[in-house]
């Protein structure tokens, strides 16, 4: 069992989650939920639910008719090694406490890394993912802060490592914060350890004081 | 045809396809294949099409899709889900490479049991009740299942998707993380 698994507190929506199982998620969003559920168990099994009612629209939806040698084709294919497949994940160890499919972005554990100073101690590396939302770890040292910023979509944060504290609550190991357009925050490492999040947004964030929004092109957050 | 002998034929029908599947895991059983494939294949090609293949492109993803269920058949856990959420997963990740040409990550996988069979009670329990989950969401008003169809076709943003759905998933997740909690147990 995850040692995360029994202290987390804050979950995925029913909304993210219900995206991520239709498969329409921008890469940088599944990444982290796919973090967050290789975390946590309760998530696997809400996730598991609504993959059932993908099923059931399978089941209850229109049939097409297939090709009258499709069946014939589709044994060719297997008989000729079949379709190209994604590897399957396969349960591993945690390095560093990242789980799995954040292993995969990174190439490795926290020392594989590329941080960039972003000022005032804090730390960033971005993911490579697809443009239509942005993927970055986050390093922020114990006790400091994250500018003060409100998300012109939705910002979602997994904490791996530390813990942060912002207006809304405070968010430990495993724990998700979804922000959206309405929650302008400034989020604040934990006195006790440095923090390392996962974060990702789908629109630039918007600094409420003036140096980090001239800083904005520059860092890409 | 009164509900209670429909229930009873589905279930039936159901566990024939956990059967089929375990038959092709083991015998590599093309009997077994071709009865999910007249049932299955045409289903997920109506699946693939609305979420907006044309019919050229569904038909190569549909044998793509029965062919990977040959090929993972050993990955299949009936405790977790039905034949049809499994061939659901597997033609949602194949709409998405083909259609999205995006990564779509997923959890790690959970280590495996040492049961090579899984408990037959827990099997029929999770077939059942994921029926009755696809009961309610075909006796959901139009304009609720419509939303909840456009989610999963693809015509609906994470943004435009409401937090509460409505759908009744507290008895299915229970019964889910029994299974993974059970799984968790084993590997100790």
């Amino acid at each position: 069992m995850t040692d995360t698994a029994n202290t987390i507190k804050h979950h995925v929506t029913d909304a993210l989650l219900m995206a991520y199982s239709a498969g329409t998620l921008p890469e940088a969003f599944s990444l982290t939920i796919a973090a967050h559920v290789s975390m946590c168990d309760d998530c696997r099994a809400r996730l598991g639910a609504f993959d059932t009612v993908g099923g059931a629209l399978i089941e209850q939806g229109a049939a097409e008719d297939v090709a009258s040698d499709s069946l014939a084709a589709t044994m060719a294919l297997i008989r000729a090694g079949g379709p190209k497949e994604r590897p399957t994940p396969k349960p591993r160890p945690r390095v560093d406490g990242l789980p799995g499919p954040l292993q995969d972005y990174i190439g490795g554990g926290l020392d594989k890394v590329r941080w960039r100073h972003v000022g005032m101690g804090v730390k960033q590396a971005i993911l490579p993912t697809s443009r239509d939302a942005t993927a970055r770890l986050l390093f922020i040292p114990a006790g400091a802060a994250v500018p003060d910023h409100g998300h012109g979509g939705t910002e979602l944060t997994l904490v791996l490592q530390g813990a942060f504290v912002d207006e809304v609550d405070h968010f430990g190991p495993g724990d998700l914060e979804v922000a959206n357009e309405d929650l302008d925050h400034t989020p604040i490492a934990d006195i006790g350890a440095d923090c390392i999040c996962l974060a990702a947004t789908d629109a630039p964030l918007r600094f409420r004081s003036m140096i980090p929004r001239l800083a904005q092109p520059f860092l890409r957050i | 045809m009164d509900v209670t002998s429909t229930n009873e034929r589905r279930e039936t029908e159901n566990e024939d396809w956990v059967a089929c599947i375990a038959l092709i895991r083991d015998d590599r059983d093309e009997q077994a294949f071709a009865r999910l494939f007249a049932h299955f294949a045409p289903r997920v090609k109506g699946f693939l099409m609305r979420s907006g293949s044309d019919t050229t492109q569904a038909e190569e993803c549909t044998q793509e899709v029965m062919a990977t269920l040959w090929q993972k058949a050993h990955l299949f856990d009936p405790t977790r889900a039905t034949a049809a959420t499994w061939i659901f997963t597997i033609a949602r990740n194949r709409k998405i490479d083909a259609l999205r040409r995006q990564k779509r990550p997923e959890p790690e996988d959970l280590p495996w049991g040492h049961e090579p069979e899984p408990d037959q009670a827990d099997v029929l329990v999770l077939q059942q009740e994921s029926h009755q989950l696809g009961e309610a969401i075909a006796a959901l008003p139009d304009k609720q299942r419509v939303l909840i169809e456009k989610a999963y076709f693809g015509d609906l943003s994470h943004s435009e998707i409401a937090d509460q759905t409505g759908l009744p998933l507290g008895t299915i997740k229970s019964r889910i993380r029994l299974a993974l909690d059970r799984l968790r147990h084993e590997m100790k």
